[in-house]
């Protein structure tokens, strides 16, 4: 990166200008739905004062909904951990055409949309017992669509240290194969499954695609309900709805914004 | 090819296989166990499911044949080509936009930096339907762009709940990751080549259009090729705007869940599929270099 602030012209504050343009577009909307959620009549606007009456409702409505995404988020954490993390490891320790090959194949539940592999579960497994009206239905789903991103953000990290030397260095020293695991592998590979567990949490909490066809009434999901917020309630409830929504995954964004810094001068 | 590449001794790597013995003994056998779950997981609720929606698609009287049919429905013809125009222009309006932003802010340094780029990439991981909402607060009935017009004494523009208004929804969800790919390969650029550029008398524009833009171009591929399969495969956004926009993924919700044609739904899911799985086959095969010299 220079700095040609010694010689800012037109061009400068032309790109400038451009860049806020677009830097607002993202952001206005966002602040204007917080403040909708807050204010008590959007229609007449802030002049009706500020509330935490829509956010309450929400909660009175909703809970269920973002008590069940936790849930779901949780769950598909440990389900992506413990399918995962082996997984890249197995991929990481021998590179070919085979470990290429299953990769491209765990990626495909990213490449094809959700619904259709929704629509592939639902005509499989929809009658298979209680499976369809389960919670667990929607945590396969979600498995299926996260456990790439945590595959991927390991396999980056094993494959920039030298997991071959470390772990001949702890073998010769007499480690075993689950102590090299535990106390070899997994520890240098930290800020993968670090970054990898933040991102599957995020896109967990936030899926739609795939859950709006798996859900049943009984398992609403936060954005199944934001869906049904957005379609038939006053745009205060949506709004405040929005702001929960906000607030659940503004944690682990600023996470991975700072992983993503602190990753970048080392590479 | 891999074979070759593992066998021949790295020159800064000496012999990185051990030999074989003490605790590496039956290695192979150990990560295909490691590897196990994840597979077995794998194909039973992706594979099989995958494979039964596909033989679904083909199970009319007519077999196979089926999927022309059914492509060639009026309907279902005319969705596919709108959906198709639509991703198309998701895919330029964002590169353009993108590559804007972000060479711009790779380029210059000023007070504020790091807090617009933190803002510009913030929205990366917003649910469809969110995006949605953030475009009915931009353009709905009580929204911004129309209460300005409507001050203006232009009458109020209302474009939410039609294809403009799903247009700017994927505009906005693709620009995020966009500029992080642009920024990405622009700060991996030899600021050698630039200043040999400059050095012979190139105009920034040449400079731009000679040295920087044929540079990211395997990354603007790359981008593009992302943006253009989100577009086509998205569902959320359109769901939250309007139910009749017609787009692909709209036109399988609706036959699947009002006409309970499975067989037109399963169909049209394999056809989207395949076309997203294909623009990011393209996407790799051509990001393939500068992701290894990202890597």
């Amino acid at each position: 990166m220079r700095d040609l602030s010694h010689r800012r012209g037109w061009g400068f504050w032309l790109q400038l200008g451009f860049t806020l343009l677009v830097c607002a577009l993202l952001t206005v909307p966002m602040a204007m739905s917080m403040l909708a959620g807050l204010t008590a009549n959007y229609f007449v606007g802030l002049k009706s004062g500020l509330t935490l009456h829509w956010v309450e409702e929400v909660w009175r409505v909703y809970s269920g909904t973002i008590l069940l995404s936790l849930q779901i988020a949780v769950a598909c954490l440990a389900s992506t951990l413990l399918l995962g993390v082996p997984a890249a490891y197995a991929l990481a320790r021998r590179p070919g055409r085979v470990a290429r090959l299953v990769e491209e194949l765990l990626m495909m539940p990213v490449a094809i949309p959700g619904l259709a592999t929704a629509l592939a579960l639902i005509v499989t497994y929809g009658g298979v017992g209680d499976l369809r009206s389960s919670w667990l239905f929607i945590l396969i789903g979600h498995v299926l669509f996260t456990l790439p991103f945590m595959v991927r953000a390991v396999l980056a990290v094993m494959g920039a240290i030298d997991l071959t030397t470390l772990e001949e260095g702890a073998a010769s020293l007499g480690a075993g194969f689950l102590r090299r695991f535990a106390t070899v592998v997994l520890p240098n590979c930290r800020s993968g499954i670090l970054a990898g567990s933040l991102m599957v949490l995020t896109l967990s909490v936030g899926e739609f695609n795939l859950t709006w066809l798996l859900h049943t009434p009984l398992t609403k999901t936060l954005p199944v309900g934001l869906a049904d917020s957005y379609a038939s309630l006053r745009i205060e409830i949506g709004s405040a709805y929005t702001l929960v929504f906000f607030l659940m995954i503004v944690p682990s964004l600023i996470l991975m914004q700072g992983l993503a810094k602190r990753g970048r001068p080392s590479v | 090819m891999s074979a070759c590449v593992q066998d021949a001794p790295l020159p800064h790597r000496p012999a990185a296989r051990p030999p074989a013995g003490g605790g590496w003994t039956g290695e192979p056998l150990r990560l295909a166990a490691l590897l196990a779950p994840a597979a077995a997981v794998f194909a039973a609720f992706f594979l099989l499911p995958l494979v039964r929606l596909i033989v679904i698609g083909a199970g009319g009287a007519e077999g196979w044949s089926a999927y022309l049919t059914t492509l060639a429905a009026p309907g279902h013809l005319d969705s596919l080509i709108s959906t198709l125009a639509l991703s198309a222009g998701v895919t330029a309006v964002t590169l353009a936009v993108s590559t804007v932003a972000g060479l711009f802010l790779v380029r210059n340094q000023f007070p504020g930096h790091a807090l617009l780029v933190a803002l510009l990439t913030f929205p990366l991981a917003f649910p469809g339907v969110v995006i949605g909402f953030m475009v009915i607060m931009l353009a709905g009935r009580q929204g911004l762009i129309g209460t300005v017009t409507q001050a203006l004494g232009a009458g109020k523009l209302v474009f939410a709940y039609s294809m403009a208004g799903l247009f700017l929804g994927y505009v906005y969800f693709s620009i995020p990751r966009v500029i992080l790919t642009v920024m990405a390969a622009a700060e991996k650029l030899d600021p050698r080549l630039e200043e040999a550029a400059r050095s012979l008398g190139a105009s920034s524009w040449r400079v731009v259009a000679d040295v920087i833009l044929p540079a990211l171009k395997p990354a603007l591929i790359s981008a593009g090729a992302l943006c253009f399969a989100t577009s086509m495969g998205a569902f959320g956004t359109a769901f939250t705007l309007a139910t009749r926009i017609n787009v692909l993924p709209m036109t399988i919700y609706t036959e699947f869940t009002l006409q309970a044609n499975i067989a037109a739904a399963a169909a049209l899911s394999v056809l989207l599929g395949l076309i997203t799985w294909a623009a990011l086959a393209v996407a790799r095969s051509v990001a393939g270099t500068s992701v290894a010299a990202a890597g």
